[in-house]
């Protein structure tokens, strides 16, 4: 059924998109919840560049991670740090392209609270941290389901930034898609439905499981 | 008024529609091997010039062009980087039979963007590199001699840390162009595009170290009765089309 490049595949999909939604998480929360309360006018710029790889094609983050992150790139230049071929590089990748998956179920949770909330908490003495720890943050659960959920399906489902920077390392940067691409290239069909059907059933129970979660749990505003 | 605007949009549509298809008179749709994509810019341009007809490209995988020509894709010749996949197309009725031919013999190069880098076997011998970019030899005919190549030479088991692939040469190409390998196996061919031209280091892999790179094309049943297909495939067998690919560092049969 599976042979064991598959499952290699399978399991660097699984870490890849587990590490993305961590670091995005620790990322993305500050971000979202500054674009919640602040009002700056940068605010507008900074939600349109989270936005942004959701137009923009993956190919592209690739392209640049290749040459402007290169090592005849500036960065690659000045400190010899290049991101192809590597886990971490994809990681880093990843996070950038499923940052709005992630970003954006928070910032909506976090602006449903209001600052009502928080307010109280402050007046009884809760400093900001910890009122963001016993209040908002449990209040934005629902946010936050949903956003490591979708964080997680969309980095599994990544094609365009691994094929062009990951060079194709078992065990490293070999994933599922590109696994499925490379099945069909030397016709085993047999093996890419196999791997097709599993990806295409997982993200149907994915955001199966989100709209059941949005259903149940609707965010309650005192 | 509502019937008046219907009869314009009709209208507009049957132009567009007839519009198309009177543009695709003397035109050819051609799948061509990522490898043999430089040469075959230049013939294509020899061509439309002595022809008239237009020539519409696409570069990729000779994989990939399989399986997409296997499902209905609307390539009407078929310039392949094996003499494998040709023949299954005309065994399996989407090749015309009899239009198949060996264009070309490719040759497999070890290249390197630094100048000093490679020398020769030894330079893989001594293993002073974090990378080395192969095609994918699943994949890519010339990623399977780079590796019979590296087995003949026994080096294949040592270097599997340091091989990353290119889903085709082209992909292949990008990681040493922008210096995230060091070094990799291409065709002689990509070497000798305008752009890599007496760039950096090379060495001429022996062709006894690995199975000749027998590259074949074929006229598709789509291209049939196409007068600009055939009259491409007359071009790239006669003198001119073969020096071309001479120039590009083929063998010819």
């Amino acid at each position: 059924m599976l042979n064991d490049l598959d499952l290699s595949a399978l399991w660097v999909t699984l870490r890849l998109a587990g590490m993305t939604v961590l670091v995005l998480l620790i990322v993305g929360t500050p971000i979202a919840w500054w674009l919640a309360h602040t009002r700056s006018r940068w605010r507008t710029v900074v939600e349109a560049v989270v936005a942004l790889p959701i137009v923009l094609p993956p190919t592209v983050l690739g392209f640049y991670i290749l040459v402007a992150l290169g090592p005849y790139g500036p960065i690659g230049r000045l400190t010899g740090v290049t991101f192809a071929f590597t886990f971490w590089g994809l990681v880093v990748a990843s996070a950038f392209y499923s940052m709005p998956f992630v970003v954006q179920p928070l910032h909506a949770a976090f602006e449903a609270i209001g600052r009502a909330p928080l307010e109280a908490a402050w007046s009884l003495r809760a400093s900001p941290f910890d009122a963001f720890v016993t209040v908002a943050s449990p209040m934005a659960l629902r946010g936050y389901i949903s956003g490591i959920v979708l964080g997680f399906a969309h980095t599994m489902g990544e094609f365009g930034v691994v094929l062009m920077v990951g060079g194709s390392i078992p065990g490293k940067t070999r994933v599922l898609s590109t696994t499925v691409f490379d099945h069909v290239e030397v016709m085993e069909y047999q093996q890419a439905h196999v791997l097709s059907a599993a990806m295409l059933i997982f993200s149907f129970l994915v955001l199966l499981g989100v709209y059941i979660v949005n259903r149940k749990f609707p965010i309650h505003v005192s | 008024m509502r019937k008046h605007l219907l009869i314009v949009c009709l209208s507009a549509v049957v132009t567009v529609f007839l519009a198309a298809h009177g543009a695709s008179a003397g035109q050819v749709q051609v799948a061509v091997a990522a490898n043999f994509v430089p040469a075959f810019k230049d013939i294509a341009a020899e061509f439309e010039k002595a022809s008239g007809h237009s020539v519409q490209t696409t570069s990729g995988s000779s994989g990939k062009f399989y399986a997409q020509i296997k499902n209905g894709a609307p390539f009407e010749v078929f310039f392949s980087a094996d003499d494998e996949r040709p023949k299954l197309l005309e065994d399996e009725g989407l090749g015309v039979k009899g239009t198949r031919f060996t264009y070309a013999i490719g040759r497999l190069v070890l290249w390197s963007q630094d100048a000093s880098l490679v020398t020769g076997e030894e330079t893989l011998k001594a293993g002073k590199f974090k990378h080395l970019a192969i095609a994918n030899p699943k994949t890519a005919p010339y990623g399977t001699a780079a590796m019979q190549a590296l087995t003949k030479l026994g080096l294949w088991d040592g270097l599997q840390s340091k091989l990353v692939m290119g889903e085709n040469l082209g992909q292949t190409s990008g990681f040493l162009e922008s210096g995230n390998a060091e070094l990799g196996f291409l065709a002689l061919s990509q070497v000798m595009d305008d752009k890599l031209k007496g760039k950096g280091s090379r060495w001429d892999v022996p062709a006894h170290l690995h199975e000749p790179i027998k590259q074949d094309a074929v006229l598709l049943t789509t291209g049939e009765k196409n007068p600009a297909a055939k009259a491409l495939l007359e071009f790239i067998q006669n003198e001119k089309g073969r020096a071309i690919i001479e120039r590009f560092g083929y063998a010819l049969k």
